[in-house]
């Protein structure tokens, strides 16, 4: 009671035994309805975050951890998602697919929906590359671009499941942002040597 | 507080009267109404995006490459985003999906097969009788138009791959006479 009251709890009597109980319930009720609407706003307050969030990072802007060894040095993983490289990708590039060559790209897997890559675009719709294997040239079609990771010997990439289309693509890297030794933008850049000048 | 000082010509008296009746108006008040009002209306369109990108959206198809299941231009389709990222796309299902001939464009298509399945198509609809078989491969998506005499699928661009899928188109809204499922037909 003192700590409802704030006070020392006064001697029971037959005159203030019909008052005291139901002060006691009308504060008790004060203070449930207080927290419950004090739960409600904290919802309503989250479900406005994470409508905002969402759209955010659908449209604008959004943070993805490397996994997967491809683009080492440039990102590296670690086991741990935490140690691993994070870097942030812009969405604005979907509007209108218009990229350059060396953008580094996250895309969706041709074989499996649900795993997205990272790697850097090397070939432009239309553009000519030359497969390193058997030194053959193939063509980019119109609305698929050519990928490759930087780490040439531990990267999955267009020299095994060919040109992918462009409309796989999630999103473009543009900057690391941790771990801080190497916070800043992501360069573009691609071998000189595969892609024929004209 | 304002200092009324004696105006020293008639323009400065307009002047300062002016500036009296700038300070007047309740700034603050206007922008914290204007700001609270934004704040609504960005909410408003962001749950407007999740909704239509992650539930349940609206698609306006032209074109006569899926006669006579859907007209060539007038109809109002639900589409279903729910299902194609859980994977619950097959055989019959008509979906939207990104062309992998260019990106920007939108198309809806019927999947004829799923991956691991055998297709079999008309080479050349309306020439030939010839059919030729496939395998589709891993990830991928055979998608063929209702009307194979006009239609540009995957007998022209190949297989696709399942992530180019947008969603499952299964009801139509508009025009009334039409209102119901779309067909599955295998």
């Amino acid at each position: 009671l003192a700590d409802l009251h704030g006070t020392a709890p006064k001697p029971w009597s037959p005159a203030s035994a019909s008052t005291e109980p139901r002060k006691i319930a009308r504060d008790r009720i004060v203070l449930i309805m207080g927290a419950r609407s004090q739960l409600w706003s904290i919802a309503k307050m989250s479900v406005t975050g994470g409508v905002i969030g969402v759209t955010i990072s659908d449209r604008y802007v959004t943070v993805v951890a490397i996994k997967g060894h491809s683009m080492h040095p440039t990102m590296t993983a670690t086991d741990s998602a935490l140690r691993g490289d994070i870097v942030l990708a812009e969405k604005a590039c979907l509007d209108q697919y218009k990229f350059s060559r060396g953008d580094v790209i996250l895309f969706k897997c041709p074989s499996n929906h649900k795993e997205v890559f990272v790697k850097r675009l090397i070939g432009l719709p239309g553009e000519w590359i030359q497969l390193p294997a058997s030194s053959e040239i193939i063509k980019v079609p119109q609305g698929h671009c050519w990928v490759e990771g930087d780490n040439a010997a531990r990267s999955w990439d267009s020299r095994s499941f060919g040109p992918i289309p462009l409309g796989l693509i999630n999103g473009r890297v543009t900057h690391i942002i941790w771990p801080p030794s190497k916070i800043g933008r992501v360069e573009r850049k691609w071998p000189e040597d595969r892609i024929p000048p004209f | 507080k304002i200092i009324p000082i004696e105006p020293s010509s008639p323009s400065a008296a307009a002047m300062s009267r002016f500036v009296r009746r700038l300070a007047g108006i309740p700034w603050r008040q206007i922008a914290g109404e204007a700001s609270s009002v934004g704040l609504l209306m960005a909410q408003g369109l962001c749950a407007v995006h999740v909704v239509s990108e992650h539930v349940l959206g609206v698609a306006f198809p032209r074109g006569p490459s899926m006669l006579p299941a859907l007209n060539m231009a007038g109809d109002v389709l639900l589409t279903d985003k729910v299902s194609p990222r859980r994977g619950w796309v097959g055989p019959g299902d008509v979906v939207l999906l990104l062309s992998p001939e260019d990106p920007r464009k939108i198309v809806a298509k019927r999947v004829l097969g799923m991956e691991g399945d055998e297709v079999t198509y008309p080479v050349d609809a309306g020439n030939s009788d010839a059919t030729k078989t496939v395998v589709v491969p891993q990830g991928h998506i055979w998608v063929q138009g209702d009307n194979i005499y006009s239609s540009n699928d995957s007998r022209q661009f190949g297989p696709v791959p399942y992530g180019l899928v947008k969603g499952k188109m299964s009801y139509r809204i508009w025009p009334p006479s039409r209102i119901g499922s779309i067909d599955s037909k295998e």
